[in-house]
């Protein structure tokens, strides 16, 4: 009679919890009869480089940088999509020519409104 | 359990017929003792020559302890290498503070020991153990790697000696000894406080 294949993954699985658990479990019995623990404010602290944090790790930031998304996106995201979409020009159908050319005219918009807020001048 | 429950004829005798005898507390100082990961951090020229103990030529490897750690949760021993300035100590006792129990320091030189000869500095803490309790102390400037590995194997025997139970058991081992120490504040004209009265005292200044 084979045993059912299935079996060895059985106790695989057991070998497999077993390993990590029993050690973890030496440690705790050794935790509870032996070692008394000693959290302490320093120990708990989040950071480990010896300087103290400053400040909330949640801060918001301000509204006023959508003007460093939207130019962000005209030159940036805008190139990785005009690379592919210059590689198969040639192939493309009339739908997708149509709608890269929205996308195109909708940051193109975004340029021309950037560049009439003085977004792009050099500052002085 | 407790020293003293095997009989040091009876072991050797059982030994000599090839049965291993131990008990909890060797097993666990042996354990400890042979895997001491010290944190990785140098603070002057003492550093290099830490460096060159931890590299082939000296290979602290041999002593089990090559795996410096960059982290204080992981590290078992502070190496503490070089002139230890103002500045810097409040960051050295923060990082002995998040190191878990058991933890050790070896002070390495004499700027650690005593500000060595940057002691008239304004800015040179005269000795790490004003704020934190030195384990093993190396002399010399800076310590040749030799001497480092002649402190780590002094440690390993401190460590062989810890008692598990017992009235002179383990520091760490004490429910009552702290495990952190207050760290120094920068002041006007020095750290506050200038040294930790709990693990420093001043020696006496005798005029003759």
């Amino acid at each position: 009679m084979t045993p059912n294949p299935y079996l060895f993954i059985v106790i695989f699985a057991g070998v497999a919890l077993a390993f990590p658990l029993l050690p973890l479990g030496l440690a705790w019995l050794w935790r509870k009869f032996f070692q008394p623990p000693k959290p302490g404010a320093q120990k708990n602290a989040i950071y480990e480089c010896g300087v103290e944090s400053i400040g909330e790790a949640q801060i918001q930031f301000r509204s006023q940088y959508y003007l460093y998304a939207i130019i962000f996106l005209i030159f940036d995201v805008e190139a990785i999509f005009l690379v592919p979409f210059a590689v198969a020009f040639t192939g493309l159908p009339i739908g997708a020519f149509i709608a890269i050319l929205v996308f195109l005219l909708l940051l193109i918009e975004g340029l021309i409104w950037a560049w009439g807020k003085g977004c792009l001048n050099w500052a002085r | 359990m407790t020293e003293g429950q095997i009989d040091e004829g009876l072991r050797s005798e059982l030994q000599r017929q090839g049965i291993w005898v131990t008990s909890m507390q060797e097993l666990y100082n042996w354990g400890r003792k042979n895997s001491i990961w010290p944190l990785q951090f140098g603070l002057a020229c003492c550093a290099i020559e830490m460096i060159a103990t931890a590299a082939s030529r000296y290979d602290i490897a041999r002593f089990g302890g090559e795996i410096f750690r960059p982290s204080p949760r992981q590290a078992d021993l502070m190496i503490v290498a070089g002139t230890i300035t103002k500045k810097m100590a409040p960051q050295i006792v923060r990082l002995y503070n998040q190191m878990p129990d058991p933890k050790y320091v070896i002070s390495m030189g004499a700027c650690a020991i005593s500000g060595g000869p940057f002691k008239q500095g304004y800015n040179v803490l005269k000795g790490i153990d004003r704020y934190i309790p030195v384990d093993v102390y190396i002399p010399g400037c800076p310590p040749r790697p030799e001497a480092l590995l002649h402190a780590f194997m002094e440690l390993q025997r401190k460590i062989d000696d810890q008692k598990l139970t017992g009235a002179n058991k383990a520091q760490h081992l004490e429910p009552g000894q702290p495990s952190e120490f207050p760290v120094p504040a920068f002041g006007e004209h020095d750290l506050e406080p200038p040294a930790n009265p709990d693990v420093f005292q001043a020696p006496k200044l005798e005029r003759v």
